[in-house]
């Protein structure tokens, strides 16, 4: 869909204003009960249901004319998704975009937080798949809400306890559930666990927005956010160690793991490409 | 090489869009909107219901636009539904004012205003009509000006509805009649328990083959509800909202076609008597445009989700979410997108399993 | 036994299904539990009985007495119509528990009750181990130790005579015995004080059902748990009750101590059910 030439038949930022005002109540009431799920009237975006329209429509109602945005899909700012949505962002907005996440004001991600650590004037919106970290208890929205009301998270638990029982450790592997301010248990969206720390005590604000499912929820700055574990299996991420990125020399980040074709070599280079450039000193916006 | 991991995606997008243009503009003929619009007024009629916005005009743009793809063209104008402010909501319409085109009862042969048949391909037989690539334009508007001539002046006529006869008997299940204003679907998140007018909307809008598998599910066993069609009208309604500057007074802004059905049935009121009374229980449906199997459907659905049972079709959540268009094939369109991150996440654990 | 202060005290239970009309609510004659004008059923008529620690009470009564609607109720699985019970071990015993929050319920159901349903499929989660089936009832009582979890499934599961090797199997695969023993080991997971068995041995083979009856013996005796055993079969009821309650049409007819219950029977109905034993 070609937005630069039919632009002037659109609000700013596509949403009508009394929506994007809906949709900013409903941050506002995520922001004040951290972790908690709430219910807002996802609207219908050009961009697939599924494919990132929570955090967009999160994206739209908070962006203004000043804002700089950066999209990131899997941690690359070139990845296909991320590229679409970068451009219905701005055909609509007209806003400044960048690929470096410290110059961005609003970073959209569909499973990754940034390597470089986020600062306080800055809002990390998040696409979330399925915001409920209940689901795999109870496929019915009005049990997991009652055990939310009730503080009954047993069944994520034991979940967690299934996987130590049958193999020994834990198994659950991206999204794993997190507590927030001893409270909500809640889904980081399908970030990995490298991830999950990052949220904990953070500078920086988290939305998270589910448009097919219609949640929006949040981790303001400086929250309780710790990921579920046993005592005696503590809490792990990924074992990065060892892996080197091919491109900047990088360690201890998060890394795709590539294989060449033509070569047969098999090597790593970062998840997040605006950590990467700016390493190798290639960095820019537009 | 991995399509996220190496740069390019902008161009690689900008491509296949290009090749999307190239494709959509294919073959040596053109189809005229208009053409779409007037021609193909069905395919309009479910691509309006399932997008929820009543817009023919803008429906056969959509599908010009995307090759014909049906989930593509309610995607589209759902999108384009977004971006306009709901600055009224029209006053309730009654359905007996309605300016039928067809309207058929298979419970009673004889209805107070008679059945009118309409338009219907029920009676047809589907055989390939070899005669339509050689009709002659010149003949074609001969024939529908004699057509038209033999044509009687549209009688305006109020159909009462055919349940009024039962409930004028008093064989009618009680309903007792509900002032709240409906809850609006497509600014709210659907709640659950959904009100029945949450439930109607959100049928009302689901895809027109899911609703329909529901229903037959419950035809076949799956469910209790085999119902008789007590009516089914289709025709316009006039669209009427509220006059801001006076209070009272209504403007006409436009008619909408629409699809009606009342199917009957067995309901049972308690009593405190040793039997219970037999009753005729009402399920609703209703949807924009010639739409007759899905509003058929969405009656059957209505009953069914006020029934008890363990059947798929008795269970709320199950029904309501996962019919809706958008929503169940951009979920599945999405695991066409890159997982690289949750994978790496589970290979890791793949790993760590096979060293423990 | 212990009379002056009693485990568990239910008084006036009521569990009704139906409005109820001028003519039961005041209690006038039912028809086999229903009302003759109304059609409410009362599944449990105004039930008052006492549980001393360390006592199995037996339960008997032909199936729609509503002995395991009791029970049922008692573990909150079914809402209740009226009336209060109290438990000695929560709140000193002086707040009814048909009143609490769900949250309040469910800490009793996991802390202070167990309960082993006739089909295993009610009180097992087929598809997790039995060892994370014991250990959910551990979670829900806040242990966030792996380790003692499967410790103490180990424990239960070898108490119940399930082998130790098959922690990590999933009871769907097990013999109706071995379920049903799993069952008991979850139930008995956070030593609880009252364990409700309902029909328990039902449907199991002969030799099954007096191992499992004998594991439950043995475990009352060793823990001192106070247990109600609900069942149809009076040679259940003689071989585990020290004390028995009769019920019949959804209110208790008869109690009394098992053996006087069993040799020397008042009411009409005990005496046929007595009698058909013999």
């Amino acid at each position: 869909m070609d937005h630069q030439n039919n632009k002037q038949h659109y609000n700013f930022a596509f949403l009508d204003e009394g929506a994007k005002r809906e949709i900013r109540r409903s941050i506002l009431k995520a922001v004040a009960i951290p972790g908690y799920q709430v219910p807002f009237g996802s609207r219908e975006l050009p961009i697939g249901r599924g494919w990132g329209t929570g955090g967009l429509q999160i994206t739209l109602s908070i962006i203004g004319k000043k804002d700089i945005l950066k999209v990131i899909d899997q941690g690359s700012d070139d990845s296909v998704n991320a590229v679409s949505i970068r451009k219905l962002v701005t055909a609509t907005t007209g806003v400044q975009t960048t690929t470096d996440t410290g110059c961005a004001t609003i970073i959209q991600s569909r499973h990754r937080v940034p390597e470089n650590k986020m600062r306080n004037d800055q809002i990390m919106v998040l696409q979330v798949p399925n915001p409920e970290p209940l689901r795999s208890v109870s496929p019915k929205e009005v049990v997991s809400r009652t055990l939310h009301s009730e503080a009954e998270y047993s069944g994520i638990w034991l979940r967690l306890y299934e996987g130590i029982i049958k193999y020994g450790h834990t198994v659950s592997g991206a999204d794993h559930p997190v507590m927030v301010e001893d409270r909500y248990v809640m889904n980081p969206s399908p970030i990995p666990k490298f991830d999950n720390p990052k949220l904990h005590q953070s500078d920086c604000l988290y939305l998270f927005g589910a448009g097919r499912e219609k949640k929006i929820y949040a981790v303001p700055p400086y929250t309780e956010v710790v990921s579920l574990a046993y005592e005696d299996y503590p809490f792990a991420v990924e074992d990065m160690t060892g892996r080197v990125c091919k491109l900047c020399g990088a360690e201890n980040v998060y890394f795709d793991e590539i294989f060449d074709s033509s070569t047969g070599e098999h090597y790593f280079q970062c998840s997040d490409s605006g950590f990467c450039a700016r390493r190798r000193g290639k960095i820019g916006g537009n | 090489m991995a399509y996220v991991a190496v740069s390019g995606g902008q161009e690689a997008i900008e491509e296949s869009i290009k090749l999307l243009k190239y494709y959509r503009t294919d073959g040596e003929s053109d189809i005229e909107i208009d053409a779409i619009k007037d021609k193909m007024k069905l395919l309009i009629d479910r691509v309006i219901s399932e997008a929820g916005l009543y817009a023919p005009d803008y429906a056969a743009l959509a599908l010009k636009q995307c090759e014909g793809s049906l989930e593509e063209a309610v995607f589209i104008l759902r999108a384009y539904r977004s971006t306009l402010t709901r600055n009224h909501y029209c006053n309730t319409m009654n359905s007996v004012d309605m300016r039928i085109i067809r309207r058929i009862s298979a419970a009673f042969k004889d209805i107070p205003g008679g059945q009118v048949l309409g338009p219907s391909y029920d009676y047809v037989h589907r055989l390939l009509d070899f005669g339509i690539p050689d009709e002659d334009k010149e003949e074609i508007e001969a024939w529908r000006t004699e057509f038209e001539k033999n044509q009687q002046a549209e009688e305006v006529y109020k159909f009462h509805r055919v349940s009024d006869l039962l409930r004028d008997e008093d064989l009618l299940e009680e309903v007792p009649e509900n002032k709240k204003k409906p809850y609006d679907v497509t600014v709210n998140k659907l709640p659950l328990p959904a009100p029945r007018s949450a439930r109607l909307q959100t049928l009302a809008r689901a895809d027109t083959g899911y609703v329909s598998g529901l229903a037959y599910s419950s035809l076949r066993g799956f469910g209790s509800v085999h119902p008789t069609v007590g009516e089914l009208r289709t025709g316009w309604l006039s669209v009427e909202v509220p006059y801001l500057l006076q209070e009272g007074q209504e403007i006409f802004v436009g008619e909408v076609l629409v699809t009606e059905v009342e199917s009957f049935v067995s309901a049972s009121k308690t009593t405190k008597k040793e039997h219970d009374e037999m009753k005729v229980g009402v399920g609703y449906g209703c949807v924009f445009g010639r739409n007759e199997t899905k509003a058929i459907a969405i009656s059957i659905l209505d009953s069914a989700l006020r029934a008890n049972g363990d059947s798929p079709v008795n269970d709320e959540e199950f029904v309501l979410l996962h019919g809706d268009c958008l929503e169940m094939n951009g979920f599945l369109s999405h695991l066409k997108l890159p997982h690289y991150v949750t994978f790496q996440s589970k290979l890791d654990q793949l790993r760590k399993k096979k060293e423990g | 036994m212990n009379t002056a202060n009693p485990v568990l005290r239910v008084r006036d239970l009521i569990v009704r299904f139906g409005e109820g009309c001028n003519y039961c609510l005041q209690g006038a004659a039912l028809e086999k539990g229903r009302c003759p004008y109304c059609h409410s059923v009362w599944a449990l008529n105004k039930v008052s009985l006492d549980l001393y620690k360390g006592e199995i009470l037996g339960i008997v009564g032909e199936s729609g007495s509503g002995k395991s609607t009791l029970l049922r109720a008692l573990y909150f699985d079914r809402e209740i119509t009226g009336g209060e019970a109290y438990i000695s071990e929560y709140k000193d015993g002086e707040k009814n528990i048909f009143e609490i929050s769900n949250q309040q319920k469910r800490y009793i159901r996991n802390q202070k009750m167990g309960m082993v349903y006739q089909n295993p499929i009610m009180g097992l989660r087929m598809n997790f181990s039995s060892g994370g089936n014991v250990a959910e009832k551990l979670i829900a009582a806040g242990i966030r130790n792996a380790g003692s979890m499967t410790e103490r499934a180990k424990y239960l599961l070898n108490h119940v005579e399930v082998p130790i090797n098959r922690i990590k199997e999933e009871p769907k695969n097990f013999s109706g015995g071995m379920q049903q023993r799993v069952q008991i080991s979850k139930a008995l997971a956070n030593n609880p004080s009252i364990l409700l068995l309902d029909e328990v041995t039902t449907g199991l083979d002969l030799s099954v059902q007096a191992r499992v009856l004998d594991l439950i013996k043995r475990i009352q005796q060793e823990l001192g748990i106070s247990m109600i055993v609900v069942s149809h079969d009076l040679s259940v009821i003689r071989m585990m009750a020290d004390r028995t309650v009769v019920m019949l049409e959804g209110r208790i007819i008869e109690e009394g101590l098992t053996d006087q219950i069993l040799e020397d029977p008042i009411h009409e109905y005990t005496q046929i059910l007595v009698h058909s034993l013999l």
